[in-house]
């Protein structure tokens, strides 16, 4: 085993999912699989290599500092969950103590 | 007159409707049937935008009227992928957490579409935010594949590919992460691209891998998609990514169809055991029909090439759990269980719970695994140094020829159902195509016949340097003009999945 059950259900609330057991138990079962199968990387990447983030080499890009037209609030809310007083209402944040 | 219109190449129905030998609201209208008669069977769209298609096509046919000059793909009708986003159209990636979400504003290659006058029928299916190689990972139900209504169309692009396969659009605009454009064009029959990293633009298009991602064309001919790429290509300010130089002339390149001189490489880590022995075959007799055009071919190792998969699997995930990080129910989509007792974080993690499907869950919860303090340094650190190595492999193999080939995809398209909770036998599909996504170079997809064990088609990838699109339409081009004219008619004549819908008699 290369992942536990405990820690497949932490990586669960760390990925903000609430799973249920059942989908815990299947998702540990294939997780531990590709775990393992990826694992193959560390066969061959060795000390010195320096890391690609991106495959075509970029540097800081720049834009003049123009003001362009954004989304109006009116088309910025009109998808949203809930709305009130123009503005996205979200469920409380804070605990209560 | 229909069928004639929806079996006609991009390339010539922009010519007729330039000429005025025909309307583009006429040939939207023969496509708007085509979908009607068969997308209950193969299911390429997932909404179909029939008042905004034809109000397209009489904005073209007004523009010809009052003497404009239109563009070459102008009143062409096509399959846009349900990831770019559209303002007159929802936009869903195959999500649940997207459903009937309606973007307020267009991609950059929507935008572009719309200016080159080209008409958007509807919005193709996909596996959810382009995760898989089937279309099964989409919460609506997946495609089929027009040559065996049985099987899939490859994916995540696999509703553009099916459309496209299917006479239900002439073109699809797909992307290609790990293989997303290529993979369901070469199991379809048809011609896909992946463009060199950064040459279309990411700006409005749902991000899966930010560093992968990359829109491409697929059609019926290597011409059609090299119009298409060139349609949509070009630098944008708005994604940084973007490249700022030319647009590689990948129509010209399309045109000239000559390899003669050409140095060819081989790989041979792209091949062998676990590959089809039909597409092995099709594959071998490409390379020998390459030879005779005049291509020198050699061999050329890749060494790392098989580490490629593992890298991909780690980095794609990793960056994927990052990106849909922004779907947290609080400002657009899916919102579950906001009740007034529960808290922002319990919402959060009910509505994604709720809305991805099961592939989504994998590779975020896999992604988060691979950054988390800990582990970072030997999976995603680790991935990151094989891409290098990748890259190596490529730039090493570049100095001695001048564009590499191999098999696009391991097998032909499997039946629906085979792979779909087996994640490890799903990745597998992508084993040829994610080298290039890796590097960010440039690789495309022809059809180079049919399994003889199956009746199914093979594709045949050509891979280029970054930037060095033309090379492999150039290629590409010249293997499709030879097998046709071998073959006396076009390959996707052959293909039966939908002679009942079609009405016609192939003996």
């Amino acid at each position: 085993m290369s992942i536990a059950r405990e820690e497949v259900a932490h990586l669960a609330r760390l990925s903000r999912l609430a799973l249920g057991e059942e989908e815990l138990d299947h998702l540990a079962g294939q997780l531990d699989q590709i775990i393992s199968a990826v694992a193959r990387v560390q066969e061959v990447a060795a000390d010195g290599i320096p890391a690609t983030s991106h495959a075509v080499p970029l540097v800081n890009v720049y834009r003049d500092d123009v003001v362009v037209p954004c989304l109006g609030a009116e088309k910025a809310l009109a998808q949203a969950p809930a709305v009130d007083q123009q503005r996205f209402r979200v469920p409380r944040i804070l605990a209560e103590d | 007159m229909d069928s004639e219109l929806t079996g006609m190449t991009a390339a010539a129905l922009a010519a007729a409707i330039a000429a005025g030998e025909v309307s583009a609201a006429e040939v939207t209208e023969a496509h708007l049937a085509r979908i009607g008669a068969v997308d209950a069977q193969v299911h390429a769209f997932l909404h179909v935008a029939g008042d905004a298609a034809r109000a397209a096509a009489r904005a073209v046919d007004e523009q010809r009227a009052a003497g404009e000059v239109l563009g070459p793909l102008a009143g062409v009708p096509l399959a846009l992928k349900d990831v770019f986003t559209t303002e007159d159209m929802p936009t869903t990636c195959g999500s649940r957490i997207l459903e009937g979400w309606q973007p307020p504003y267009d991609a950059t290659i929507t935008r572009r579409l719309r200016e080159a006058g080209m008409v958007i029928l509807g919005k193709a299916n996909m596996d959810e935010f382009a995760m898989g190689s089937s279309t099964e990972n989409s919460a609506f139900g997946p495609s089929r594949n027009p040559w065996d209504l049985s099987r899939v169309p490859g994916g995540s692009s696999g509703g553009s590919a099916a459309a496209v396969a299917g006479f239900e659009a002439p073109l699809g605009i797909g992307t290609d992460t790990g293989g997303s454009i290529r993979q369901p064009a070469a199991v379809c029959g048809i011609v896909g691209v992946k463009p060199t990293y950064g040459g279309s633009s990411r700006y409005g298009l749902v991000s899966f891998a930010s560093s992968l991602d990359t829109p491409g064309p697929l059609a019926r001919t290597v011409l059609d998609a090299a119009l298409l790429h060139e349609a949509f290509s070009g630098h944008d300010p708005c994604d940084s990514t973007s490249v700022d130089a030319p647009v590689p002339p990948v129509v010209a390149a399309a045109r000239q169809a000559d390899v003669s001189g050409l140095r060819v490489g081989v790989v041979p880590e792209l091949g062998g055991e676990g590959y089809q022995p039909g597409v092995m075959a099709r594959f071998g007799e490409a390379v020998e029909l390459l030879e005779s055009l005049g291509a020198k071919i050699v061999d050329v190792s890749c060494p790392h090439f098989s580490y490629a998969l593992p890298a991909y699997y780690l980095i794609a995930p990793s960056e994927a759990s990052s990106n849909l990080a922004r779907f947290d129910g609080m400002r657009y989509g899916l919102r579950v269980g906001d009740d007034g007792t529960r808290s922002a974080e319990e919402v959060m993690a009910l509505t994604r719970a709720q809305g991805f499907g099961a592939e989504v869950k994998r590779r975020i919860m896999l992604g988060t695994y691979a950054l988390s303090s800990g582990y970072y340094d030997a999976y995603y650190g680790k991935a990151q140094q094989v891409r290098t190595l990748i890259i190596r492999d490529f730039e090493a193999a570049f100095e001695q020829v001048d564009v590499l080939v191999s098999p696009t995809t391991p097998t032909t398209a499997f039946p629906i159902g085979e792979r779909a909770d087996d994640p490890i036998a799903m990745y597998l599909a992508d084993l040829c195509t994610i080298p290039s996504d890796l590097a960010g170079n440039a690789a495309l997809t022809v059809p180079c016949g049919l399994a003889p064990e199956d009746g199914l088609p093979v594709g045949l990838q050509i891979m280029a340097p970054v930037l060095a699109d033309d090379r492999v339409y150039r290629v590409g081009a010249a293997v499709e003009a030879v097998l046709a004219d071998r073959r006396g008619h076009a390959l996707l004549d052959e293909a039966r999945g939908l002679d009942e819908a079609r009405g016609i008699d192939n003996g």
